[in-house]
């Protein structure tokens, strides 16, 4: 159980996480969604007290992340950026982590063989592919046996074996009982992942809803019909719960029927149809559009501000 | 292909993670994982060697050169020659490897990003910084002291037998001061190594550790030298290499503190960089 109040933090003129309160909570895995550079990587530092908040506050499972006895057994998180000296053999990185609370040695083995680097396992981590790092890095967040497991872009570099794999495994963590928090910039990802969304854009919430409810609420069916009568099909189809709009002469888009319904009408009526093609709008361009908002009413609003960012950035 | 870029095999991999039940965080396993993390980065390793290398090899090396050529040597030289500092003067050169590992020992993880892994473990943070300084400061000491002996004792083995106004030049362990000169050497390599530490956890970046601890160490005695005489005299006394290596000197040469009183502020420096080191990684963000 992860609960955030109000959490903000900036760094000098830039605010990162804006007025933000969520909570995420155990038995699902709750994706977190924002664009690249939206203030998930910071809210997840701000969680484990890496970065301490401007305002606002986090706990986990009822206190602040630092005042655990056992941290790692509380949480187990993987961050983006890298967190391994690259000198140091995968063995005895999470061996080191390991010893701060008194994790016995067999279950670093146990952990390495989870992830499936037992080859590598007495290699240099920098010589490590994008990939073998997160494997690493995931074998990291689950030393402790985490009652909540926090993955920053887990997919990152995983090849689709992998992926499949890293899905199933959080699944099968919040089946367990666990929380599972997941950051991902792709909606895609989170629909095959994740139970319930947390959406941010420019460190303010945008959406704290189920993933069903998303897809419900954003996912819009639309029907593109060609026919030669297709003026007239308009004109009989068109009403206020249906929203028809004529793509070229010939070709127009319904929205609000069912392909079976604008079938039905026009054999009723004899008009020919040429294609009839139910389509569903991505939830990826749902996503975009939700949180291209954000980011523009943001980009009109406070203009000095990206200006900032940008030469901070650059 | 490079077998360590390949890909493990994947194998259907297993979905249950195994629960154990897990301790909690004790300033002891932290001192035990600062441990296994030293003893597990090659560079560390040859660091130390080196520190402990450069520590013999200065002490033999001047001690062959003077012995071989004594018989030739002008009484001037003779006179002017201190066996006890000859076998000292690898301390100088190893004070250098042992601050520079002291600043890599914590300026390695913000380098590489493990201080987050650390710090995520470890949330308190503080316990890192004392397991650090207690494990370092323990293996410079055990390896210092056993260097310092062997360093003093193959030098004065080369010197024994070579004569000065009837007398051998050779000290032994047991005359007035040198006991204490030998074990303080390995003192002051010590509180250099953690000198190196401190400042690297206040600078958390290892070219300004580096610059910082040679600085302080090896560039500020000689730029003293631009006051005037009384002034020079006055300041440098207390300067933290000056102040620290007082403990390898017999008797009590002029414009130097007395050996324990320098050693003592020289660990005090080491102390203070500790403390703000400690200050601040408990308010910056990491």
């Amino acid at each position: 159980m992860i609960e955030a109040h109000n959490l903000t933090k900036r760094y000098g003129e830039t605010t990162a996480v804006n007025d933000l309160s969520f909570s995420v909570k155990p038995g699902i895995v709750t994706g977190f969604l924002g664009p690249n550079g939206s203030g998930k990587s910071t809210t997840m530092r701000l969680i484990l007290g890496l970065d301490a908040p401007t305002s606002g506050d986090v706990t986990v499972n009822g206190k602040h992340y630092a005042e655990h006895s056992a941290p790692l057994h509380e949480v187990g998180a993987l961050l983006e950026a890298r967190s391994v000296h690259t000198g140091r053999s995968a063995y005895n990185h999470l061996l080191a982590l390991a010893q701060t609370q008194g994790i016995p040695r067999s279950r670093v083995g146990e952990l390495i063989e989870l992830v499936g680097l037992e080859s590598v396992a007495k290699k240099r981590a920098g010589q490590f592919s994008l990939g073998m790092g997160q494997r690493l890095g995931i074998a990291a967040a689950l030393l402790g046996d985490p009652e909540t497991v926090m993955l920053d872009e887990p997919v990152n570099g995983l090849d689709p074996d992998g992926i499949r794999w890293i899905r199933d495994l959080m699944k099968s963590l919040a089946a367990e009982g666990r929380t599972v928090f997941l950051s991902s910039h792709l909606m895609s990802e989170m629909a095959l992942t994740a139970d319930h969304l947390i959406v941010i854009g420019r460190g303010r919430l945008i959406a704290d809803v189920s993933v069903d409810e998303f897809i419900r609420r954003h996912s819009r069916n639309i029907v593109l019909v060609r026919s030669p009568q297709a003026a007239e099909l308009a004109e009989l189809v068109a009403s206020n719960d249906v929203r028809v709009e004529a793509v070229e002469p010939g070709l127009i888009e319904i929205e609000g029927l069912t392909a079976e319904q604008i079938g039905d009408e026009a054999a009723a009526r004899g008009f020919v149809l040429h294609q009839l093609t139910a389509q569903q709008a991505s939830l990826e361009e749902a996503f975009m559009s939700l949180t291209r908002d954000e980011v523009e009413y943001h980009a009109t609003t406070t203009n000095d501000e990206l200006k900032k960012e940008e030469a901070l950035a650059a | 292909m490079n077998p360590a870029n390949a890909l493990p095999s994947v194998t259907p991999l297993p979905l249950r993670v195994p629960r154990i039940h897990t301790g909690r965080v004790t300033q002891m396993r932290v001192a035990r994982s600062e441990w296994t993390k030293l003893r597990s980065i090659r560079s560390t390793r040859y660091t130390l060697l080196a520190g402990v290398g450069l520590t013999i090899v200065f002490a033999v090396v001047p001690a062959l050169i003077n012995a071989s050529r004594w018989a030739t040597m002008s009484a001037q030289d003779k006179a002017g020659f201190h066996a006890l500092e000859t076998s000292l003067i690898g301390v100088n050169f190893a004070q250098l490897a042992l601050g520079v590992l002291g600043v890599l020992v914590i300026s390695g993880e913000y380098s590489t990003g493990m201080i987050r892994s650390t710090f995520s473990a470890v949330p308190k943070r503080l316990p890192v910084l004392w397991a650090k300084a207690g494990v370092f400061g323990a293996v410079t000491l055990a390896l210092t002291i056993p260097a310092m002996l062997i360093a003093f004792f193959s030098a004065q083995a080369i010197l024994k037998g070579h004569m000065r106004n009837g007398h051998d030049i050779s000290l032994s362990i047991s005359d007035p001061g040198v006991a204490r000169a030998v074990m303080g050497g390995a003192l002051y390599l010590t509180i250099a190594g953690l000198f190196g530490l401190g400042l690297g956890a206040i600078l958390r970046n290892t070219a300004a550790g580096i610059s910082a601890f040679a600085g302080v160490l090896f560039v500020l005695p000689p730029l003293m030298n631009v006051l005037p005489t009384t002034w020079n005299d006055a300041v440098s006394p207390y300067l933290p290499s000056k102040a620290g290596q007082a403990i390898l000197q017999i008797g009590s040469p002029a414009h130097t503190l007395g050996q324990w009183t320098g050693l003592a502020l020289f660990a005090g420096y080491a102390a203070a960089a500790l403390a703000i080191a400690a200050i601040l990684l408990k308010r910056r963000d990491v």
